[in-house]
């Protein structure tokens, strides 16, 4: 267990060197043009890239895979608003042609980081590289990057079409280039259809998806999305949201996402970053930081998790609800010695089994773990170990059901495990499958025991 | 399904939709009286006197109609260039506020959100400042300027600019309340355009109506100035029209109501410009044009 023990605090290092998709940082000779060679040119504009465009013609598609990407990195970024830090030594490293996103509560300063990358916020420390150039002194309209904000952002004076064309104009491409470039991308987006409308003639998916065609109408360096669907209904927001990640694939393009929905993070980024007060508190693979969160915090804030009260013992064990499962120690905790010590366990509502009292034959027995193949045909084997409760309420899902049950006592071995004399916590939350769940219902007794897996373990006084 | 909608249904009962329909048309009809009078009254006091003006205008020596009195505007010497001379204040008043107001406004509003408070308040003070003591202190204050300022009407523009400060920036302010203007510009700048290139490409535009209602405020309120004029001794209109009452009332009665008209013809064609479609290709002529279509 020893090595799985140490595993999550080194993740934020592990990845954000990038395991296997690490690509050099280079930027190719010319085009791409160094922060110097952008503010020498007129607005931004790069003739270069566009009479390439131009003599390519018809043949030009916004398909094209970028030549390269680059990639970015935030170094160290500091800002303050009087007594109010928004970014507290943020470092952040972003690969080429890679998805990250920043997720966090409100407040916890990843906007402010997206629009210090923007160039909207001048940080009041620390470096912006992007292809391995300090662009800090480069201003926004020399940044070259594409940006979809969270309020409707488009120019009600135009229709569609000009908006996307926006940017080419401003770059000086000839009309009729622009017009068929912007075109493209409207179709790309799905909106090829609607380029006569004006903003307020189009819904407010509609609205965002010409946002984004507009984003990636100049071909820019860098993608960033401000939570770009946090303002649609629900359907449009997910079908937004798998849209954005099959075009940013395609392109390749290196992308920076900022939300507050966990849900959004973990689907659409190659790496989610979760932030608080300021500083990264982990970077990683989606799965990693919902498997293995680098602090309590990080697993409160991704993810339903139970706190248990538990006690370490002889090993790498700690006991909770008077079960003895394998810990692995999560952020700061205090390492395990031989010496019992009261700890907090994290566990999650799907690794919590429920089984119903009353009959306590196999036949009740509840798998809590649909997604192991597995396990839905192993026998689940009643301990004698474990919790008794009684359920207080049950949401139904869908596939799966959610269940808040009171903790009422333990089976056997006598003691309740209390932190500093305080009595077990009283509810735990559970997700099981809702075949399973038919017998479940508010009031019914049952016996709750944790699934027989590694649980997290952090220190009491670091979780609250 | 046919049968349940069909004919055969029984009658429903008034539904809680329809009555309230009722009611809501009862409250209309009363809305409607009140409306009415307030009308009325309005009217009555702002045509009475037009009437009676037109009336006046029209009176012969011995009885009789005639439209002597406006034929004899033609024939004042000073007409035309009276009027003329308040027409080209009245543009440079409204090119210099707007030259002035919204550069400063986007500023304040997107990077010193504090300094409005301060901006509002000095806008306010031309309202609470006696036009002889603005009319003598901007003299005072211009006592060095050179000759060709001083010594012509020119001058009477740049009072007319601090007089028109209140109206101007309430107009304008409104529109820019009215629109995110902070995104919009940042979503420019992203897109490559600096400051100049989202003033003349982004904000201007999505200002239009309020750009054009403080250009409307700004001129209709130079071409009716009387007081800053007459006491700083510069003919204008209105103060032409002021000089000539004392000697031949019917002319100067005349003359009024032909300014008025001008006045409101010339408001229609501004606001016209401003409207939907041909607002735009106005505003397009302005900035450069923005448009693909």
């Amino acid at each position: 267990m020893s090595e799985t023990v140490a595993r999550p605090a080194q993740d934020v290092r592990a990845d954000a060197t990038g395991p296997g998709e690490l690509r050099p940082v280079t930027v190719g000779p010319t085009g791409k043009g160094s922060a110097t060679g952008e503010s020498s040119g007129t607005g931004g504009a790069r003739p270069g890239r566009w009479s390439r465009a131009r003599a390519d013609g018809a043949a030009r598609t916004g398909l094209d895979p970028r030549a390269e990407a680059v990639g970015i990195e935030l170094r160290d970024l500091r800002r303050s608003y009087g007594d109010v830090t928004a970014l507290d030594g943020l470092s952040v490293t972003i690969n080429p042609g890679e998805l990250v996103a920043l997720l966090g509560p409100s407040g916890c300063g990843k906007t402010t980081a997206l629009r210090a990358l923007a160039g909207f916020e001048r940080p009041d420390s620390g470096q912006i590289l992007v292809g391995g150039d300090d662009i800090s002194a480069v201003p926004a309209n020399r940044r070259d990057m594409g940006m979809v904000f969270q309020a409707y952002s488009l120019f009600p004076n135009l229709s569609a079409l000009d908006n996307v064309a926006f940017g080419l104009r401003l770059r000086r491409v000839n009309p009729r280039a622009r017009r068929q470039r912007a075109t493209e991308l409207l179709e790309l987006v799905g909106l090829g259809h609607a380029g006569r409308r004006y903003p307020h003639e189009l819904s407010g998916g509609q609205q965002q998806r010409v946002a984004l065609a507009r984003a990636l109408a100049i071909e820019p360096r860098v993608l960033l999305l401000d939570e770009p669907l946090s303002a649609l209904d629900a359907q449009v927001r997910a079908s937004l949201r798998d849209e954005i990640r099959s075009l940013q694939t395609r392109l390749g393009i290196t992308t920076l996402f900022v939300t507050h929905d966990q849900e959004e993070a973990l689907s659409l980024a190659d790496r989610v970053g979760v932030m608080r007060a300021g500083r990264l508190e982990q970077l990683a693979a989606p799965e990693v930081v919902y498997a293995w969160p680098a602090t309590p915090f990080v697993a409160q804030f991704v993810g339903t998790v139970n706190r248990l009260p538990g006690r370490t013992v002889a090993g790498d064990l700690v006991e909770v609800l008077g079960q003895r499962l394998p810990a692995v120690q999560l952020g700061d905790a205090p390492a395990s010695g031989t010496a019992a010590v009261d700890v907090e366990v994290l566990v999650r509502p799907e690794a919590v089994v429920v089984t119903a009292r009353a009959t306590g034959t196999a036949a009740g027995a509840v798998d809590p773990t649909p997604q192991d193949p597995t396990a839905a045909t192993r026998p689940v084997p009643i301990t004698t170990t474990g919790a008794l409760g009684q359920v207080r309420q049950r949401t139904f899902r869908g596939a799966v059901t959610r269940l808040r049950v009171d903790l009422l006592g333990l089976t056997a071995r006598g003691t309740a495990v209390g932190l500093d004399g305080e009595p077990a916590s009283a509810t735990i939350v559970a997700d099981i499958a809702t075949a399973q769940a038919t017998g479940l219902h508010p009031g019914s007794d049952v016996l709750v025991t944790l699934a027989d897996r590694p649980v997290l373990v952090s220190d009491p006084a670091a979780a609250h | 399904m046919a049968t349940l909608t069909g004919p055969a249904a029984p009658p429903l009962p008034p539904t809680p939709t329809a009555t309230r329909a009722l009611a809501g048309a009862g409250r209309a009809v009363r809305a409607g009286w009140w409306r009415w009078t307030i009308f009325a009254i309005a009217a009555v006091y702002f045509l009475v006197p037009l009437i009676a003006a037109l009336e006046f205008s029209l009176r012969g020596r011995d009885g009789h109609r005639t439209i002597g009195a406006y034929g004899k505007i033609l024939s004042e010497p000073e007409f035309g260039s009276a009027l003329w001379s308040s027409v080209k204040l009245g543009l440079m008043a409204v090119a210099i506020t707007l030259a002035l107001l919204v550069p400063t406004m986007t500023l304040v509003h997107l990077r010193f959100p504090k300094l409005r408070r301060v901006i509002e308040t000095i806008t306010v003070l031309p309202l609470v400042i006696p036009p002889v003591v603005l009319a003598v202190g901007v003299l005072g204050a211009f006592r060095t300027a050179p000759q060709w300022l001083i010594g012509t009407p020119t001058i009477l523009g740049f009072e007319y600019v601090i007089l028109a400060l209140p109206f101007a920036y309430r107009a304008l302010d409104a529109g820019i309340g009215a629109v995110d203007l902070r995104t919009l510009v940042e979503a420019s700048r992203g897109l490559g355009a600096g400051p100049v290139t989202a003033l003349f490409r982004v904000v201007l535009p999505n200002l239009r109506t309020a750009v054009l209602s403080a250009a409307v405020l700004t001129l209709a309120l130079v071409l009716g100035e009387f007081a800053m004029a007459s006491l700083l001794l510069w003919d204008t209109f209105p103060s032409w029209v002021v000089h000539i009452g004392a000697s031949e009332a019917d002319v100067s009665v005349a003359v009024s109501l032909v300014a008025l008209v001008l006045t409101w013809l010339l408001l229609m064609v501004l606001v016209t410009l401003g409207g939907r479609r041909g607002g735009r290709a106005f505003v397009g002529v302005l900035t450069g044009g923005t448009r693909d279509e």
